[in-house]
């Protein structure tokens, strides 16, 4: 399959010299969706600067996240990191008392070697608070990939499932399948329309990685089928395969309808299941976007990459009747995404396309070159680019409002084109002024 | 280590980035990870910036970790050195090549001896300085650089301007409304006759730096950045500066006195430059103080009265706070109850400065302290950055923001300098303005608020006949209070066409769709 796949597609990379968020920005929704949570990021005053311009407002709101900022002392290794981190950890559990405490680990925890996976049990035993340890930094992982290396670690976090043949209490409602946790943080009210969606097709979720609280991480071990939702996680899915032992359903990502429609039935098909209704319920989601279709048909689209959503929302497009030029993506996981890859490449034939070229550590500087050639309708980008580019005449999408929208299940499709033709629309709006070129040549 | 939630400085590579990125046709080069070059989304996005930012980063990730980033750093210089053929290149440390200890230096003149442009390593280290410290510290690097090599290329100017002439040194990039307060400075100085040598960094060519010594005078007008370059200059190449900043009615007079002061001087030692007489600007200031800005009448009139001793905390960078407090207490009689400044090493200075305005002084860093003083001291008004500004939001205190760290909202599009007599206009509106708010809202208090029927979250139909199921119920509390109330009048209208009576989550969600459709 992977050989078919290489020679349709066509996989470059570039130079790695990219724009993107450092993949501590996790915090800022991970905070949020776990709700008992608390997160240290041990770093410097430049993460810290980072976060604190990234979150914007949120930072007024007595966010459950704070720095450890590092200073001179502890890099020269002159203060104790064990005592200054109990020091911290035990003033958060005085003032928050969380049921979790997450370590970021940063760039400079790398580099000076210091060794939180083996301080945190020791800590954790002595405060009784658990520590997660966590290393997203931006020497190895792009924006996005923040999360899954939190998830990784909570995935060592969860209880193990007791009995194989006899389900855990919360899974004995009639479910005639094996028990299936979902992993990936989507904002509750997608939670429960994914949940919903499955729901209907007899299949019972028996819990999200992760949770609402880490008090109600889901059960896991042998037996345990798990599936993805967020193109990203790939540390993710191989710890659940190889630590937890659990079943990874390789599917698309419910992105879109055609995707969510992919994704159950994949899940349908591997608990033996035959989908019920779901070509009439996608035909009707795509006429219901008829009115956005009729603005993105026959235009084009450059995806400059930082989030690893790239791939899921260019078969989205193409399906939309778009042509995609390039897909630029910090990080290319062939196998966890092979599904994905697959039905973009499927998509493309039935759309008659040409398959767009996936560049993976993208060039910016290269890419801008490119994009001046191609002209295309529509830049997805991050806002370092976005202003730049429209000074130019060039529509842009700033790429991490993919991120923080809702765009999974059936229902959210909309919210993604919304997104997209935002730029269209205010653009053409604006057309019959004259000024589209902002810039002295 | 410490625990920290927010900062008023950022990182030292942020001013480096901010000075290199303000002069035309400079390149800055991070060595970072992936993920440091926030600085262009900063950019980007408060000032709406046109044009790419400057910067690109040197990416240090574990390969470069294992092997060193020699051969890197030196191929990025080059091959942007081709790319953009910049005048300069600054090499941009951050807080992970302060750790790794690597021989930037080295990389520097190794690919200054390939490249076309000249290349520098700003000499900041995270550790030691903040983003403030480390710009003053570039554009004195950036200046010294080149005086140095004109001076042996014998291409210093051998004269002064003909006519008396300033540069003006430390407006850049990100700075609170720098802008404005730049073109104020400019039409301030040529009402006293006065040309403008080179405005640096913003906007300036590092190739015109060598024209500096030309100009008669310095002025520096923020004391966080552009200090330590008028103190080379002076010592460097004899010129004199004027530190003080035109900012309210009595320092912009003393500023133009100063000025005044050092023509005189000028002319005294040497009349070849040009001047007869001694100059005098004092009926300028007059003309200007009385009738062009309106705030020394605004500080007479009935308005103002109204503001006579009520309480006020001042909090920001060292330049604005101090003059902030003196424009207070001096030009509008508030009482001034705590004034503090988060530039600790400019302590000495900022007490100095606001001896005599205020009760108390606070020096710190540390956004707590700040607010926990704030809800102490209870003032009518609070005039800050924008973090006290969220303070205020809490404590339902009125606050006007006078200093970075700002947001957007701080990068107005329209005319809103700070200095200058126009800048005065401005100031005292933000005043007056803050305090009739707060004025406004407490008279609402007390005589029962404004109209509060909340009536969006109310249904249309009183007489619901609909039996909300608690999953539904439960769901329709998620979703966000100004939304809430149309969702559920939706749901209801697409049950009652379908003829559900019980709604649960998935009607909800069908009635989405529907909608939608
Ligand atoms: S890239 Fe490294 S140093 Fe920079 S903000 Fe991220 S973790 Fe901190």
């Amino acid at each position: 399959m992977s050989s078919a796949l290489n020679e349709a597609l066509v996989f470059e990379c570039e130079t790695g010299n990219y724009h993107t968020f450092c993949p501590i920005s996790c915090v800022s929704w991970l905070y949020q969706k776990i709700e008992d949570s608390f997160f240290l990021v041990i770093g410097t005053k430049t993460c810290g600067y980072f976060l604190q311009n990234a979150l914007g407002v949120m930072i007024f709101a007595e966010p459950r996240y704070a720095m450890a900022e590092l200073e001179e002392s502890d890099i020269s290794a002159q203060l104790n990191d064990y005592k200054e981190l109990k020091r911290l950890c035990l003033q958060i559990k005085q003032d928050r008392n969380p049921s979790v405490i997450v370590w970021i680990g940063t760039c400079t925890t790398e580099i000076i070697k210091m060794d939180l996976e083996g301080m945190a049990p020791r800590l954790e035993e002595e405060i009784n608070i658990p520590i997660v340890v966590a290393r997203a930094n931006g020497l190895d992982y792009a924006f996005t990939q923040g999360e899954d290396t939190v998830l990784a670690a909570m995935a060592q976090r969860c209880p193990e499932s007791v009995n194989k043949k006899k389900e855990p209490s919360n899974l004995t409602d009639q479910s005639n399948h094996p028990p299936l946790v979902l992993f990936g943080s989507l904002p509750s009210t997608v939670v429960t329309q994914l949940t919903l969606e499955l729901k209907n097709q007899g299949i019972q979720v028996s819990g999200w990685l992760p949770s609402q609280r880490y008090t109600e991480l889901p059960t896991l071990g042998e037996g345990v089928y798990v599936c993805g939702v967020h193109p990203f996680l790939s540390r993710t899915a191989t710890t659940l395969m190889r630590r937890r032992k659990c079943k990874l359903i390789g599917a698309p990502f419910p992105i879109g309808p055609d995707g969510t429609r992919a994704w159950i039935e994949k899940i349908c098909s591997v608990f033996g299941k035959t989908p019920k209704g779901l070509e009439e319920r996608e035909s009707k989601i795509w006429a219901g976007l008829e009115d956005y279709l009729k603005l993105v048909r026959g235009k084009s689209v450059f995806f400059m990459g930082d989030n690893l959503l790239e791939i899921s929302l260019a078969r989205f497009l193409i399906r939309c009747g778009m042509v995609v030029y390039e897909v630029g993506i910090p990080y290319m996981d062939k196998r966890f995404q092979a599904a994905e890859l697959l039905l973009l490449q499927k998509t493309c034939k039935q759309m008659n396309v040409p398959m767009p070229r996936i560049v993976e550590k993208p060039d910016n500087y290269y890419q801008i070159q490119r994009i001046r050639e191609f002209q295309p309708s529509l830049v997805i980008t991050g806002m370092a680019h976005c202003n730049p580019l429209e000074a130019r005449g060039i529509d842009t999408k700033w790429s991490v409002e993919f991120t923080f929208a809702q765009i999974h299940g059936f229902t959210n499709a909309r919210e993604i084109l919304d997104l997209v033709t935002r730029p269209l629309r205010r653009n053409d709006n604006l057309k019959a002024l004259g000024w589209s070129k902002l810039v002295k040549n | 280590m410490k625990l920290a939630y927010w900062m008023y400085a950022g990182p030292a590579h942020i001013g480096t980035l901010r000075v290199a990125s303000s002069f035309k046709n400079v390149h800055a080069i991070m060595h970072a990870p992936l993920g440091d070059d926030y600085f262009n989304v900063m950019r980007s996005m408060l000032e709406r910036e046109r044009d790419f930012t400057p910067v690109t980063a040197s990416i240090v990730d574990r390969h470069v970790l294992a092997r060193g980033s020699q051969e890197k750093v030196v191929e990025n210089i080059t091959r942007k050195d081709k790319e953009e053929q910049p005048d300069l290149i600054v090499l941009t440390p951050t807080c992970t090549s302060s750790i790794l200890q690597e021989d930037l230096q080295n990389f520097v003149d190794r690919a200054s001896r390939e490249s076309e442009s000249d290349v520098i390593l700003a000499d900041v280290n995270h550790y030691r300085v903040n983003e403030l410290q480390a710009a003053d510290r570039t554009l004195e690097q950036i200046i010294r650089f080149y005086l140095e090599k004109a001076k042996k290329k014998n291409e210093l100017p051998e004269s002064k301007t003909e006519k008396p002439s300033a540069n003006i040194l430390g407006m850049f990039t990100l700075g609170f409304h720098n802008q404005h307060d730049c073109r104020e400075l400019k039409r301030l100085l040529n009402d006293l006759g006065i040309t403008i040598n080179e405005i640096i960094p913003e906007g300036g060519n590092v190739t015109n730096l060598k024209n500096l010594p030309a100009a008669w005078f310095n002025i520096v007008p923020y004391r966080e950045v552009g200090l330590m370059s008028a103190i080379y200059l002076e010592k460097e190449h004899q010129m004199p500066y004027v530190a003080t900043t035109p900012m309210g009615v009595v320092e912009t007079a003393k500023f133009i006195r100063e000025i005044a002061s050092i023509l005189n001087s000028l002319t005294s030692v040497n009349s070849a430059l040009g001047l007869t007489k001694n100059v005098n600007f004092d009926d300028y200031i007059d003309q200007q103080t009385r009738f062009v800005s309106q705030a020394a009448w605004f500080s007479r009139s009935i308005d103002c009265q109204n503001l006579t001793g009520k309480k006020a905390v001042v909090f920001g960078d060292a330049t604005h706070a101090a003059c902030m407090t003196k424009i207070l207490t001096r030009e509008i009689g508030l009482h001034v109850a705590c004034a503090g400044t988060y530039c600790k090493h400019d302590a000495d200075w900022f007490r100095e400065q606001v001896l005599g305005f205020c009760d108390q002084v606070l020096i710190t860093d540390d956004h707590t302290q700040v607010g926990d003083m704030i809800s102490r001291l209870e003032p009518a008004a609070i005039f800050g950055t924008q973090m006290e500004r969220h303070v205020g939001k809490r404590l339902d205190i009125p606050c006007g923001v006078i200093s970075a760290p700002v947001h957007i909202q701080n990068f107005p599009l329209s005319y809103r300098p700070f200095l200058g007599y126009e800048g005065t206009n401005q100031i005292a509106d933000l005043v007056y303005n803050s305090f009739t708010l707060g004025m406004e809202d407490h008279l609402l208090e007390i005589f029962g608020g404004h109209d509060t029927k909340e009536v969006i979250t109310k249904s249309l139909s009183t007489e619901s006949d609909f039996d909300w199921s608690p999953d539904g119920l439960a769901e329709l509390k998620k979703i966000p209070g100004f939304v809430r109330g149309k969702v559920k009048r939706n749901t209801e209208k697409y049950a009652r066409q379908k003829g559900i009576r019980t709604i649960n989550v998935e009607v909800m969600y069908a009635a989405k769709e529907a909608a939608g459709a």
